[in-house]
């Protein structure tokens, strides 16, 4: 499922992961690391909701 | 205190601030402007306000062509509070029917403890009547805030763009025609480093939007520095080249030092970038501030860093400039690093942790030097300097 940040509309997609932040493709939203923060504006994970 | 007239319409009621030398850790050699402008339309609207100490200079300047009190509405196009400063007062004063801003606004600015404001929330496509003419709102969510906000009076055909297109520059000539490029052109490349860089693949898909949308204002009116209205394409383009971090054969050393030694490390990096064939600017943080050196790095491909150890740490001038540069998240750099210890060189060998949290292509390995720098270990900081220059090359190939 993809996730938005609330912050900035960021969407996280499983399917692309977060390759700059070493994130693999096809990583769910619950198994990234709980220091991961958004890579547009920088909250934590606490600040996301499902997207659809 | 008299406003400026842009169009029939719309008038420049802001504050000038000529002697800000520190704009949150920002040096502004220049000073700056707050920008607020009023429609004076059927229904009059003041976009965004000043900082809170300028509130009496920007009031004076819209008492100049209406009485404050007729103004109806207010629009919040960004919530920091270089623009939100003077709202309470000017709320307090006008007592405005209506305030609009984006939702972050909504909660910024119940979050800057305004709570008993008209406040009314509106989104990209949104469009008001402000009496013989309409405002459209573009939501700009992270150039540069989560609330940033353009509005576009439509049939005046001018673009309110917030912080986006402005610059730290103090001018009492309120207009791009007015004012001389050889001075403003380095303030805007300092504003764009030091206040978009992060934000410029956003920048890139925000101007494609833009103009899918079919806008092309004949005048662009930003928060700080001036109105475009002779050239406005002008600082668009300068956008556009910026946020796409294009290479260019150049590269930084950024260094500090305690006795020397680091420092003489630094001058041969810099003569291998030069040999090279690489433009190389040496930038000892005693000399420079953190801004300036974030500047330099706009245009850079290569970023080399160089720290003596202090107590069992990086140089602080150093930890400085480097969570500074870190937050920035400038591309595509390629880099090394360098320093000189007493006896502990583990700070020195850590920077390849720094240089790869700020995703910095690493092309040596860290060199470091037990207090003074022998002929060899020279020789290795110019070879490191060389090799970042072929590393630059080769990108640019």
């Amino acid at each position: 499922m993809k996730y938005i940040c609330e912050v900035c509309g960021y969407v996280y997609d499983p399917a692309v992961g977060d390759p700059e932040h070493n994130i693999a493709a096809g990583t769910k939203f619950e198994d990234l690391p709980v220091d991961w923060t958004c890579p547009v504006c920088g909250v934590g994970k606490d600040q996301f909701k499902p997207a659809e | 205190m008299q406003a400026v007239k842009i169009t029939d319409k719309v008038y420049w009621v802001g504050a000038i601030d000529w002697n800000i030398r520190d704009f949150h850790g920002y040096s502004t050699k220049r000073g700056t402007t707050y920008n607020a402008f009023l429609i004076l339309s059927e229904k009059p609207t003041l976009i965004d306000t000043v900082k809170k100490e300028f509130y009496p200079e920007m009031m004076a300047r819209i008492a100049s062509v209406i009485d404050p009190k007729k103004i109806e509405i207010i629009i919040s196009n960004h919530s920091e509070m270089d623009h939100s400063g003077a709202l309470p007062q000017a709320v307090a004063a006008i007592q405005p029917k209506e305030i609009y801003c984006s939702d972050m606004g909504l909660k910024d600015l119940t979050a800057q403890l305004y709570p008993n404001f008209p406040m009314k929330t509106v989104k990209t496509g949104d469009r008001i009547d402000v009496g013989g003419d309409t405002v459209s709102f573009v939501e700009a969510r992270m150039l540069h805030w989560p609330d940033s906000m353009f509005s576009y009076l439509e049939k005046e055909n001018v673009l309110f763009t917030n912080d986006v297109f402005g610059m730290h520059y103090a001018t009492g000539k309120l207009f791009d025609d007015e004012n001389e490029e050889r001075l403003w052109l380095y303030e805007a490349e300092k504003y764009y480093a030091n206040i978009v860089l992060p934000y410029s693949d956003i920048v890139l898909r925000f101007l494609d939007t833009v103009t899918k949308m079919g806008l092309s204002p004949k005048i662009i009116a930003p928060d700080h520095g001036f109105v475009w209205r002779k050239d406005p394409s002008k600082i668009v383009n300068l956008y556009a080249k910026w946020a796409a971090q294009a290479p260019k054969n150049k590269a930084i050393v950024v260094y500090d030092t305690m006795w020397g030694s680091t420092q003489t490390m630094a001058q041969y990096v810099a003569e291998g970038l030069r040999l090279g064939g690489t433009e190389v600017k040496l930038l000892s943080m005693h000399a420079c501030h953190r801004s300036d050196v974030a500047t330099e790095l706009l245009d850079s491909r290569g970023l080399i860093i160089g720290s003596p150890v202090l107590n069992s740490e990086i140089f602080p001038s150093m930890a400085d400039v480097l969570c500074y540069l870190k937050g920035l998240k400038k591309k595509y750099l390629v880099g090394g690093a360098f320093g000189s210890y007493g006896w502990n060189p583990a700070p020195v060998k850590a920077l390849a942790d720094t240089l790869q949290a700020m995703h910095v292509e690493q092309a040596a390995p860290i060199i470091t030097s037990q207090f003074v720098p022998d002929e060899k270990t020279l020789q290795a900081c110019k070879e490191l300097g060389l090799t970042v220059s072929k590393k630059i090359a080769e990108q640019l190939k």
